[in-house]
């Protein structure tokens, strides 16, 4: 069977050790989290997990099944096949030499990305938007030399129907 | 009114309906125990907090109710791990309560400080620190609540010295409800009418009953419906009893050390009924030729148990015994057509099978452990409740005492825990007091948890204890013989105390056997003796538990005597 990723918006109880009884879960069956998001929601009890994971049908179903089964968790969603809005945000330390400022700036506009910090030898940037488009963008500087990168996680929401 | 802590707890399990407490005091949980000691539950002291969650367990599923541990922070809660996790790999409803230490010194690495919420987090159906004694009233209820309903298991309660003495008003809800957590009891019809659809063309039905039955209560809508289908039943190991072991439709266990028939009809079947199992490895071998010509029903009041392991036909959610009440409503309204002419071929092929391939050893003047179990059996009239060890013992006792009623054998299934016979015959002679309690035992386990003949004798629990003794790491020896050229690495254990002084360095009473003459007067004297007896059967060395399926393989391919 053929490993697909799939994107889990888990709500559960706001308490301490859920995520860990979810990060226990995974690990002690030999899933594997490839990125993770927690926040609370806007009912203080109740906070947001989203997830990243890899599996074939089987395997997600189980996880489906198995992150249900815990006592803190209220609802899982699988938002992969689903029509979802996907977002993830990162931040770029990228070195700045004066050759390549335009350059970089002129690549921030495209993306609709931001400069949130400058050096006098590097820009931050921070861009948001799905894993594709951040894809690119790292692509794009890495030639002009990336000193540092900090990834969100994905994140995803449900379309309402319109 | 203010309580305390203690008193609160105390109040809690008295409302839930708790008269007994296996337990092992110490610093953390002084203020329980000091209450303890002013109302009339039955605490027993074991030696070790693993003996009080074996014997918990065993309290727990010869009496039907949960089973309620009390023991210390740090070692004493790290102690009770090993019976958490056995009950939780069988289901076994407990409620542990742990000591900790106060709470401004957790996280410090206080004396006798531990994280058992960490640490029994993938081995607990759920658990709680408690943070607020205000809480401490609901969260035994809920504690209780979890452990006893949908699929049931252990739950662990930690909590903290200061929680313990601090006071606060009693509140708990009237009745518990979880917005997280609504186990599905009713099943969807419309898939018990696929089910009826396949008994009406089945050729070849077998139900597999489980664990599940027992829990869920389900065995005389299981009988029911077996009977009114005449569809033959095969148990696993954690399901003996839910099915008479003496009705003629019985097939015996199935498995790794099943019975040939069991076996084969699996392999031939072209319907399987599976409720309240979860396909465990040692059941199924290789899972590709498991029951591979039948269509699979699979009932379990948990989903994570379907298409775990094997892929199912019909899946269907329930409580077992509801669902079974249902099929049997419905299977009654259907026209089946002459059951006895349908069902011919296939029960006259499984009992060629019987006949021709039995469960069977060789008697050859040595004290043979399968004849041991075998007078237990009929000097018992069948009617013990069977605690086991694990390993041979266990499988003989599985094999060879053949239980007609629910709640009479128990195993660590899932675990396969060593040391857990004793204890659980402890729990179990302390829930039933008039029955007879015997752990077949081996002499390599029964030294994992021998500090609990004390416990035993100071109880006056005649429990009586059958070691089938044959000086090595039975089960762990038979594979090094048939699968590592007979190199018994560390399997010998001829090194053992003689237990017919231990008993009665304890204050019980020992018997020996040495020959096969013997066995019998010994089990009868031993029957009579209304104290704890431990009887030392010495039994063949090598004998091996057959038939046997070799690890991996396919439940057909078994090796016979």
């Amino acid at each position: 069977m053929t490993e697909k990723k799939h994107i889990f918006s888990i709500l559960v109880d706001n308490q301490p050790g859920v995520l860990s009884r979810i990060a226990g879960l995974f690990s002690g069956r030999g899933y594997n989290i490839e990125s993770l998001c927690v926040a609370e929601t806007i009912d203080p009890a109740i906070s947001r997990i989203t997830m990243v994971t890899m599996g074939d049908t089987q395997i997600i179903e189980q996880i489906k099944k198995q992150l249900f089964k815990l006592i803190n968790v209220i609802k899982v969603y699988d938002l992969t096949d689903e029509r979802s809005i996907q977002r993830e945000l990162i931040l770029i330390k990228v070195s700045a030499k004066a050759n390549h400022r335009a350059e970089i700036l002129r690549i921030v506009d495209i993306f609709r990305a931001k400069v949130v910090d400058v050096g006098s030898d590097h820009y931050t940037i921070e861009v948001t938007g799905t894993e594709d488009k951040l894809d690119a963008i790292i692509t794009l500087l890495k030639p002009m030399g990336i000193k540092n990168i900090t990834r969100s996680g994905r994140i995803a929401l449900l379309r309402e129907p319109k | 009114m203010e309580l305390t802590g203690a008193q609160i707890l105390m109040r809690a399990f008295k409302e839930e309906g708790v008269d007994t407490i296996f337990g092992y005091p110490g610093g953390a949980v002084l203020d329980f125990y000091d209450e303890l000691s002013r109302t009339d539950f039955k605490h027993i002291l074991v030696r070790h907090e693993q003996g009080a969650v074996h014997a918990a367990d065993g309290y727990a599923r010869a009496s039907g109710k949960v089973g309620v541990c009390l023991v210390t922070s740090g070692p004493g809660a790290t102690n009770t791990v090993t019976g958490i996790a056995s009950a939780n790999m069988d289901s076994i409803p407990l409620v542990v309560v742990t000591g900790q230490v106060p709470s401004p010194l957790i996280g410090n690495d206080a004396f006798q400080e531990v994280d058992i919420v960490g640490i029994t987090r993938p081995c607990t159906k759920h658990n709680y620190l408690v943070k607020n004694v205000k809480d401490l009233a609901r969260i035994v209820k809920e504690a209780f609540y979890i452990a006893r309903s949908g699929r049931p298991g252990p739950v662990l309660i930690d909590i903290p010295k200061d929680v313990a003495n601090s006071k606060a008003i009693y509140d708990a809800p009237d009745t518990i409800t979880l917005r997280s957590y609504n186990p599905t009891y009713e099943p969807n019809l419309k898939q018990l009418q696929k089910v009826v659809e396949l008994v009406k063309h089945s050729r070849k039905p077998i139900i597999f009953a489980g664990g599940g039955i027992i829990l869920s209560r389900a065995s005389d809508p299981l009988i029911e419906f077996s009977h009114r289908t005449k569809i033959p039943v095969t148990a696993s190991l954690m399901g003996l009893g839910a099915f008479p072991g003496t009705d003629p439709l019985w097939l015996g266990m199935p498995g790794m050390h099943g019975t040939f028939r069991a076996n084969m009809s699996i392999g031939e079947a072209d319907l399987m009924i599976a409720a309240g199992v979860r396909f465990d490895d040692r059941v199924t071998g290789k899972v590709q030729e498991f029951a591979k010509h039948a269509d699979i029903v699979h009932i379990d009041i948990d989903p994570t148990s379907i298409h775990k392991n094997i892929p199912v036909a019909v899946p269907v959610v329930g409580d077992c015994k509801i669902t079974l009440m249902h099929l049997n409503n419905l299977i009654n309204k259907v026209e089946l057509g002459d059951l006895d002419e349908i069902r011919k071929p296939w029960l006259e092929k499984i009992r060629k099978w019987k006949e021709t391939t039995p469960l069977k050893y060789i008697q050859n003047g040595s004290i043979k452990p399968q004849f041991v179990v075998e007078k237990l059996y009929e000097l018992t009239k069948g009617e013990a409740i069977i605690t086991t060890e694990v390993g041979q013992n266990q499988m003989w006792a599985a094999q060879y005492y053949h239980f007609d009623k629910p709640n009479h054998f128990i195993t660590s299934g899932g675990l396969g825990c060593m040391g857990f016979g004793l204890p659980a015959a402890i729990g179990a002679q302390v829930a039933c007091p008039s029955k007879t309690v015997i752990d077949i035992a081996g002499d390599g386990s029964i030294q994992m948890n021998s500090q609990e003949f004390a416990t035993a004798v100071q109880f006056n629990l005649p429990v009586k204890i059958a070691i089938l003794n044959n000086g090595f790491l039975g089960m762990v020896r038979q594979w090094q013989e048939l699968f590592y050229k007979k190199n018994y690495s560390w399997t010998n254990m001829s090194f053992a105390p003689d237990f017919v002084k231990l008993a009665e360095a304890y204050g019980a009473v020992g018997l020996r056997a040495t020959q096969s003459s013997e066995v019998e007067p010994v089990i009868r004297e031993a029957l009579s003796i209304p104290r704890p007896v431990i009887m030392d059967f010495r039994v063949e060395q090598e004998e091996n538990v057959y038939p046997m399926v070799p690890s991996g393989a396919a439940i057909t391919n078994m090796i016979l005597v």
